[in-house]
């Protein structure tokens, strides 16, 4: 169906999800991504710029009746939007699985965590319940749960919030999937222990040999744990490339004006240079690109079409959509912008 | 000065504004040690009544026109401070000085003058807005409330949301439902403002929003600072913007203060070692140099039986037998670097206190001589 070079374990080619309710509005508009087994794709942007609507379109976990989803998303060799029954319980978990953010909402209150680890394993290989036990509690080992034992009893409610997102990341390794999907599972906890999970996903990541897609909207967590970044605004990736080569040089005025607001020490005392407005309303995008009301380059082009994402600064791997990219040149802090 | 004579009921009458009164070397708010805990709910046969320590004996100063940070991990009391200072809560003990008077006190402030004196801006900008009412009453109400007739408090609402940059013609109607993040949390700042307070408590305010939006939110909490004099106590768990807007900061751990000092003094030479913990787990922006081991391992504490001595003692690094068996108190540093004018800089660690019995802390000769 589609040409998947053979060394990529997902390819995602012009995906479009469109969610039809009380309003219909368009989440992603050609979504183009891949990624290499073993690789780790930070997925930067902000509140309703698709970035979790991608990776529940790359489980199939949104509501079936009211999303209409077209493209292709190949997963180790698998057509993902063609998967019907078994065959997408086969998928989902064992070839690709996903850590939520809220990890108090995620586990099922009324079962153990050890319950639902040996639930997940059972469903995916023929083990005995014994068998599973032990694998769920190696699982829980690893991922440095203190007295993993008695945290096999405990319920969902009973851990505290980095415990409970150990738990999940060991839920979701459980059946060893090829690719993580990480829905900003360090948003809600504490400095410190955000810190101990991304080094804990970054150990487990390259001792199994998996892909990961990690969802953020904080910088500097991105770079800590990514080979990639892509970033998403108004639900197109607006750029993309090398952790290097986008932190060096970032081509999209979006994302330099997300590196000028971020708060540092050197800005003590001088306003923030923040990027003036608010993100779209997804049910009325303009037509052209979607950052250009907000955009201090903006021109007429920008206005009328929508740019399509081209190589910058000269570099095969870094990809822009912008039509007036700012080229090989690094950010400046407090570029004179006022809200 | 009572704040609340009798109360000017006309179009276009003002509140009376709070007045500055102890001088500008008085502090705006004294606080001593606060104490509050929350009784846990046992069944009937469990015999012990025990309680959460969510603040435990907490005093600090604010001095007039500066941005006080308090910094600390969830749980250890920097929400409950907050309420407790806006009298949202009742401290078990401990008491407040506003401005040289002694809050709810007989002889001193009511606390109908020192609400409007201290406001608070709260994280979770739709929670904090009443669903029914819409964004001019919700700014006006406080005022109204205080004695100024409804006119004086649409035009007062409206000034204010032209200050905080929402156009009165299209907003002030408008539910909070109607808006987004960014724009429900400028409503909450225009009604802090509303009655002209000296003191704004920020829990939080910004760490809800979008990147690009909190810069925009946090350039108007500078201009608003600078404009009306106001004085701030900005709580976050974010360091960064600590750093970039406190000129003092607080860290707090299981509802103690175990250091205080100028933000310069903090970021550079903080001397806990919990706050060396919490500055280096924040990630940095260099790809080439990532962080290779977490400076901190576990959770803290539980808060209904926190550990003897030092709190922080279970999860220290260099924690030793002194550290178990007695707790270290707020010790004003001796060694300051000359030019250090803004604060003292305070730590509760035995490390750092003469004659502690901990191997690190400097000897008592050695001090004195210094």
């Amino acid at each position: 169906m589609i040409d998947q070079a053979p060394n990529n374990l997902l390819t995602v080619r012009d995906l479009n999800v469109t969610f039809n309710g009380a309003r219909t509005l368009q989440a992603l508009h050609g979504v183009n991504l891949t990624l290499a087994p073993g690789e780790t794709l930070g997925l930067l942007g902000e509140s309703g710029s698709g970035k979790s609507v991608t990776l529940r379109t790359l489980l199939r976990i949104n509501p079936p009746q009211r999303t209409v989803v077209s493209g292709s998303i190949m997963v180790d060799g698998q057509d993902v939007l063609a998967l019907q029954g078994p065959g997408l319980s086969r998928y989902r978990g064992a070839v690709v699985s996903m850590v939520f953010q809220e990890s108090g909402l995620a586990f099922d209150p009324v079962y153990t965590i050890g319950q639902q680890m040996t639930e997940m394993i059972r469903a995916h290989e023929p083990v005995s319940q014994a068998m599973a036990s032990a694998r769920a509690l190696q699982m829980l080992d690893r991922v440095q749960i203190p007295q993993a034992r008695r945290r096999m009893a405990a319920y969902a409610h009973e851990l505290s919030g980095g415990m409970r997102q150990r738990a999940m990341i060991a839920l979701a390794l459980c059946c060893q999937p090829k690719l993580l999907l990480a829905d900003e599972p360090t948003t809600a906890l504490d400095a410190t222990v955000q810190i101990q999970i991304l080094l804990l996903l970054r150990e487990l990541q390259r001792e199994l040999g998996m892909a990961m897609i990690f969802v953020t909207h904080d910088i500097a967590a991105a770079v800590e744990i990514s080979d990639r970044l892509a970033v998403m605004y108004a639900g197109r990736i607006v750029e993309q490339g090398s952790v290097e080569g986008v932190l060096a040089r970032p081509a999209h005025h979006y994302t330099r004006g997300l590196m000028a607001s971020t708060v540092s020490a050197e800005m003590r005392g001088k306003p923030l240079a923040a990027i003036a407005g608010a993100p779209p309303d997804l049910a009325q995008l303009p037509p052209g690109c979607a950052f250009a009301p907000r955009c201090q380059k903006a021109t007429d082009r920008c206005r009328a079409d929508v740019p399509p994402l081209g190589s910058a600064n000269g570099e095969a791997q870094h990809q822009v959509a912008c039509w007036h990219p700012a080229l090989g040149s690094p950010v400046v802090a407090a570029e004179p912008e006022t809200c | 000065m009572r704040v609340l004579e009798p109360k000017p009921r006309g179009a276009g009458a003002q509140l009376p504004p709070t007045e500055d009164r102890g001088g500008p070397a008085q502090p705006l708010l004294s606080v001593k040690n606060l104490v509050k805990h929350f009784p846990v709910r046992d069944p009937f046969w469990v015999r012990e009544r025990r309680v959460v320590h969510a603040v435990d004996g907490v005093s600090f100063d604010v001095a007039k026109g500066e941005t006080l940070g308090i910094v600390g991990e969830s749980g250890c009391g920097k929400s409950t401070t907050a309420r407790l200072l806006a009298r949202l809560l009742m401290p078990d003990s401990g008491s407040l000085v506003f401005d040289g008077d002694g809050v709810g006190e007989s002889g001193g402030l009511p606390l109908t003058a020192y609400r409007r004196s201290l406001q608070m801006v709260f994280q979770d900008s739709f929670a904090s807005l009443n669903p029914r009412m819409t964004i001019e009453d919700t700014i006006g109400f406080a005022p109204w409330v205080h004695g100024l007739s409804h006119s004086a408090t649409v035009a007062r609402s409206h000034a204010l949301l032209e200050r905080v940059g929402l156009l009165p013609a299209q907003f002030a109607a408008r539910y909070p439902h109607e808006l987004s993040g960014g724009q429900r949390q400028r409503i909450n700042i225009a009604r802090a403002l509303a009655l002209q307070p000296r003191l704004l408590v920020l829990d939080e305010a910004v760490a809800a929003l979008d990147k690009s939006v909190q810069a925009q939110v946090l350039n108007l909490l500078q201009e608003l600072k600078r404009e009306q004099g106001l004085t701030y106590i900005f709580i976050s768990h974010d360091l960064h913007v600590i750093q970039y807007l406190c000129d003092r900061v607080m860290v707090m751990y299981l509802g103690q203060v175990i250091e205080i000092g100028p933000v310069g003094q903090i970021y550079s030479a903080a001397r806990h070692p919990y706050t060396l913990a919490l500055l280096s787990a924040v990630p940095s922006m260099d790809p080439t140099r990532r962080t290779a081991k977490p400076p901190l391992a576990g959770d803290p504490p539980n808060p209904i039986s926190p550990p003897s001595g030092c709190r922080f003692r279970d999860r220290c690094p260099r924690a030793e037998a002194v550290c178990a068996s007695s707790v270290p108190a707020l010790t004003t540093l001796a060694a300051l670097p000359s030019g250090a004018s803004e604060g003292l800089h305070e730590v509760a660690c035995h490390m750092s206190i003469a004659g502690s019995g901990h191997s690190a802390a400097p000897a008592l000769k050695q001090l004195e001589a210094a």
